[in-house]
């Protein structure tokens, strides 16, 4: 066993053209994903194009939920599982205002556009808010604690705000409105592929937010306090930045962000049920690993790669296979990468 | 007075230090678990007129307490974070499912195998610790949460490849059927047989909880004893310096991959000897039974039991189990009859939008769960019974909290 | 001219790159059986950097690591405890929440033979071993001076007696030649007395000892030969009144400060 071990790291520290073996894996990962898909493009454009279509759509809504996930782990390293069903949480409360004004997609008038594009800041308030409470409750106290006291308060968290949906709703499938513009004049065929106004909606909706999240980071003195608290907190705190407020800021915006995920899944999908953070989060969590987990940038590309993975792999491999596809990928892109598409590679101390 | 100075004999009571043992804190909770799991089935079967109801859960909480004493030795000892421990139990459990019961007759190979359990329980040892190994290979370098990842991965994938594959499996139709472990005629005497001399039926477990309940009682006892030894062993030290600093451990001559791997096999080797006791006790094995709860399950059960403590561990794994499988599905007829009790019976029939008192309690157990993990864990974030050097470690912590403050004020 | 059997290690040519940066840049030095070798030179001059490369922490960009006569140039940290050389960490890097027995006997660990079926049922060969051990733990926290203190854990003991450890973990490998950095970094004079006495005290049990040491007085204390570092270049050699008058010494030192 041993040699064996030690023959594998030898493997792995050999160095061709300056690259390791660990390296030329990955490449050939994805040069093998990338030429298997180009087939299928070839072979039928029509298909692969579609499925391109509802991979972004998709893809753009974990990146959302991803982006919480990866802000919280780069700050206080808790992977946070409360986050997926905040998410959910966001979706559930943007139906219940939404049918509080009797907005539903039989009678859609001007003032109910109105009302839906209230209901936006609206639910992200009170997600983020929600979300500043529970680390203020479950995480803070926690923050020197052995390292997995706060994971199962996360863990109890998630289940907790389960708990809540489930009082409220049941195990029944909540109906969000099918408020966005659809039917005959939202939808088209540009070269034999459906494009729906949906479709776009849900992609410039995501690529606004994220922009808006990368300019907020670099440029705002907050975004800046984040990052170096994300750094070094106890550098960060010499430098007078109040640690306290910044991560209350990342639990805040990361809501934000998983609410504004919510509401478009409830606008593009329609239903949901008490339990779906579970899964949307599972998958989110792998794409902020997949991009390299505390990177944002990464966490939006490896949300978009995961939308598109599972895209292709319900399409041409089979639904049921999906799972393990996607799993599979995320322990070999971890194996020959051990920190992610675009995670650093912090030199061994 | 002379002879008085020759020290009396001491007896066998004296002998096993009885007293400074008691005022052993963890010796002292490995009593009380032991008196509790003797006495318990007699006063359930005393108190509830021969239901050997709560001897079935109490089985069951066994499996959780296997478990818990394997995950123990990968994340308490070795600090290693495995968020798919659940895999491995499911591999436990199809090993023993598949060559246990008719399943393979309708696979491929049209052949039905039945292989004894006392065997079987040994394979899916094996297997899983072989599967733990080959796991652990090329990601045990990885630094901390991503091996967690990783383990999470894993934990995902397997009960998925058991789903999927269903011929072999019967997929989400689950394997049913299982053998219950039989014990071999020269233990149990030639009269015990289908022969002309047998006096009495051949014995068998059949499902009965108190022939289970004696062999997880028995299997518990002897993991506890083999995990205790790993723990004041050159390996357990090994695991510890390495949770502690792997880069010092590493210069002082511990092989950190290999020590590493160890830890992940042995940790699999339990869960999949608890996976082919699942199989046997339930006789039923579905996809279902492996999902990412389980992993989340044990995990809680360690981290709130006081992770790296044995006893600790066993108490968390205990209460855990007791209160998703019996105090939360206990509570609404409870909640119910202490409203009638109280004049509040009208609350209990459904009126309107209200789904009954019952019910409506019934709706709020996952809620209730969130929120009892929650409190446990800020109540006592060293878990129940943390391993006693943490728990004088938090003391002085205190200690010097308190004294700083005194400074302070004084300042 | 010394003969290769007077050394028991010797560094040809060794290359530490960082990126661009070159941490050690073309070192070579040769430490002799039984003596006390001092390594010096400003911060940041590449000396935990080529400790690092010696104990296999860092794999050599280029060069060779020989002890013994025997070549172990990226060998795994592991491998180079077990073949002798044993080390100190510059930021203490104990065993925290273990007892100061167990981090030694932790140090003990290369040198046992149980395996894991003689710990799994405690075989009667892991019981003796275990004692003999335990023993031996002791004797070498005596001989540290912190006997006393041998089932608190690592974390609770005072900074100096923690230094002392550290040193008693690394002895109990058994090694040949013994890394000391920056042992007496932060402590009092009387401290530091007592840790050249203590030093002193390792040599006679055979051990060679290479340190790296700020405080001059130290080194003049106890080495008979010292090597300056100045951006991982080896700018001089020799005993410590030459060294101290160097010019190329005190210009890295002052230039430094000024
Ligand atoms: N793992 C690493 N990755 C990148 N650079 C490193 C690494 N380790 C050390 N360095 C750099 O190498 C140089 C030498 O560092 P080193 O720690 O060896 O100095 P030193 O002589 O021990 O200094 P000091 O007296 O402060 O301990 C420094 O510039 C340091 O930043
Ligand atoms: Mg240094």
């Amino acid at each position: 066993m041993a040699t064996s071990v030690s023959a594998l790291t030898r493997i792995r520290s050999a160095r061709l053209a300056g690259m390791s073996f660990t390296d030329y894996g990955f490449y050939v990962l994805c040069g093998t994903a990338i030429v298997l898909l180009a087939t299928q493009a070839v072979i039928d454009p029509r298909t692969f194009f579609q499925v391109l279509d509802f991979g972004i759509a998709d893809g753009a809504i974990y990146a959302l939920v991803a982006l919480g996930y990866t802000m919280v782990y780069g700050i206080i390293e808790l992977i946070n599982f409360a986050h997926g069903d905040i998410f959910t949480l966001s979706a559930v409360i943007g139906s219940a205002i939404l049918g509080f004004f009797a907005v539903n997609e039989s009678s859609f008038s001007l003032a109910d556009l109105l009302t839906l594009l209230l209901v936006f800041p609206v639910v992200m308030l009170i997600i983020g808010g929600i979300n500043v409470t529970i680390e203020r409750v479950a995480y803070r106290p926690l923050r020197n604690a052995p390292r997995l006291a706060p994971l199962i308060t996360a863990i109890g968290m998630s289940f907790t705000v389960e708990g809540v949906m489930y009082l409220w709703h049941g195990s029944a499938i909540i109906h969000f409105p099918d408020l966005l513009p659809h039917g005959a004049g939202f939808q088209t065929y540009i070269g034999g592929v459906f494009f729906t106004f949906k479709d776009v909606f849900v992609i410039v909706a995501a690529v606004i937010l994220v922009s808006l999240l990368a300019v907020f980071i670099n440029g705002s003195k907050l975004g800046k306090a984040m990052r170096a608290t994300a750094q070094d907190r106890d550098a960060a705190q010499l430098m007078g930045i109040d640690i306290n407020r910044t991560i209350s800021a990342t639990f805040f915006i990361g809501a934000v962000l998983a609410a504004a995920g919510g509401i478009i899944y409830g606008l593009y999908f329609n239903n949901l049920d008490y339990h779906l953070g579970f899964s949307v989060g599972l998958i989110a969590f792998t794409a902020a690993v997949f991009g390299g987990i505390g990177n944002i940038p990464g966490a939006a590309l490896g949300g978009l790669l995961i939308g598109l993975v599972k895209a292709f792999s319900d399409n041409y491999i089979g639904s049921r296979w999906t799972h393990i596809i996607v799993f599979s990928i995320l322990i070999a892109v971890l194996v020959f990468r051990p920190t992610g598409l675009l995670g650093m590679r912090v030199p061994e101390k | 007075m002379r002879n008085r100075v020759a020290a009396p004999p001491r007896s066998v009571w004296a002998r096993l230090h009885l007293r400074e043992r008691i005022r052993d804190r963890d010796t002292a909770i490995y009593g009380v678990l032991l008196l509790v799991a003797l006495v318990f089935p007699a006063i359930t079967l005393y108190t509830t007129d021969g239901s050997t109801y709560l001897i079935a859960v109490a089985g069951h909480a066994g499996t959780y307490v296997l478990l818990a004493i394997g995950l123990n030795v990968v994340v308490g000892f070795a600090g290693l974070l495995d968020l798919g421990y659940a895999a491995f139990f499911a591999i436990g459990a199809y090993t023993y499912a598949l060559f246990a019961s008719q399943q393979l007759l309708a696979s491929p190979i049209h052949h039905a195998y039945h292989f004894p359990f006392w065997l079987m329980m040994f394979v899916g040892l094996l297997i899983a610790a072989s599967a733990g190994a080959v796991l652990g290979f090329p990601t045990l370098r990885l630094r901390g949460d991503y091996l967690a990842i990783v383990t999470l991965g894993f934990g995902e994938i397997v009960p998925q490849v058991f789903q999927n594959f269903d011929q072999w499996t019967g997929g989400i139709n689950a394997i049913g059927g299982i053998d219950q472990p039989t014990l071999p005629a020269w233990v149990t005497g030639p009269w015990a047989g289908a022969d002309s001399i047998s006096i009495v039926a051949p014995f068998s477990f059949s499902f009965d909880p108190i022939a289970y309940y004696v062999l997880i009682f028995i299997l518990v006892s002897v993991a506890i004893v083999l995990v205790n030894n790993l723990q004041r062993s050159r390996l357990g030290r090994a695991w510890m310096a390495i949770r502690e600093d792997e880069v010092a451990a590493a210069a002082m001559g511990i092989n950190t991959v290999t020590t590493k791997l160890l830890a992940f096999a042995i940790g699999a080797s339990f869960s999949g000897f608890a996976g082919a006791y699942y199989g046997a006790s339930f006789g039923l094995v579905s996809p279902d039974d492996f999902l990412f709860i389980v992993s989340i399950t044990v995990l809680v059960m360690i981290v709130l039991g006081g992770m790296g403590n044995i006893p600790g561990v066993i108490v968390g794994a205990v209460t855990i189990y007791f209160i998703l499988n019996w105090f939360l599905p206990l509570l609404p007829p409870a909640v119910e009859s202490l409203a009638s009790s109280i004049g509040l019976g009208s609350l209990n029939s459904r009126a309107g939008d209200w789904p009954g008192l019952g019910n409506e309690t019934q709706n709020v157990t996952l809620l209730l769960f969130g929120l009892i993990l929650v409190t446990m864990m800020l109540l006592r974030p060293q878990g129940i019974f943390p391993s006693r050097i943490r728990e004088q470690e938090l003391k002085h912590a205190t200690a010097q909290e308190d004294e700083a403050a005194i400074e302070q004020a004084h300042a | 001219m010394s003969t290769l059997d007077d050394h028991i290690l010797v560094l040809n040519n060794v290359t530490k790159r960082f990126g661009g940066l070159v941490a050690v840049d073309d070192v070579s030095l040769s430490i002799k059986r039984g003596e006390i070798f001092a390594l010096i030179g400003p911060n940041g001059a590449g000396k935990t950097t080529l400790f690092n490369n010696v104990t296999g922490l860092f794999k050599p960009t280029s060069g060779h690591v020989i002890l013994n006569g025997k070549d172990i140039t990226g060998s795994k940290p592991h491998e180079v405890a077990r073949l002798g050389i044993a080390r100190t960490f510059q930021n203490i890097r104990l065993f925290d929440y273990m007892t100061c027995v167990d981090n030694v006997r932790v140090g003990r660990h290369v040198r046992m033979h149980a395996k894991l079926w003689d710990g799994l049922f405690k075989l009667p060969a892991e019981r003796r071993e275990e004692e003999r051990v335990t023993e031996e733990a002791m004797d070498l926290l005596r001989f540290v001076g912190i006997a006393r203190q041998a089932n608190q854990y690592a974390r609770n003991l005072p900074y100096g007696q923690q230094r002392r450890l550290e040193i008693a973990r690394a002895l109990a490998t058994e090694p040949k030649l013994l890394l000391l950095d920056e042992p007496a970094a932060g402590f009092t004079p009387q401290e530091k007395v007592e840790l050249m006495a203590l030093v002193r005290k390792i040599l006679d049990r055979g051990v060679t000892v290479w340190l790296i040491e700020h405080d001059m007085k130290v080194v003049m204390g106890i080495s008979e030969r010292i090597v300056v570092l100045d951006h991982g270049e080896k700018i001089a050699e020799g005993p410590p009144e030459e060294v101290r008058t160097d010019p190329r010494v005190i210009e890295a030192y002052l230039g430094k400060s000024a």
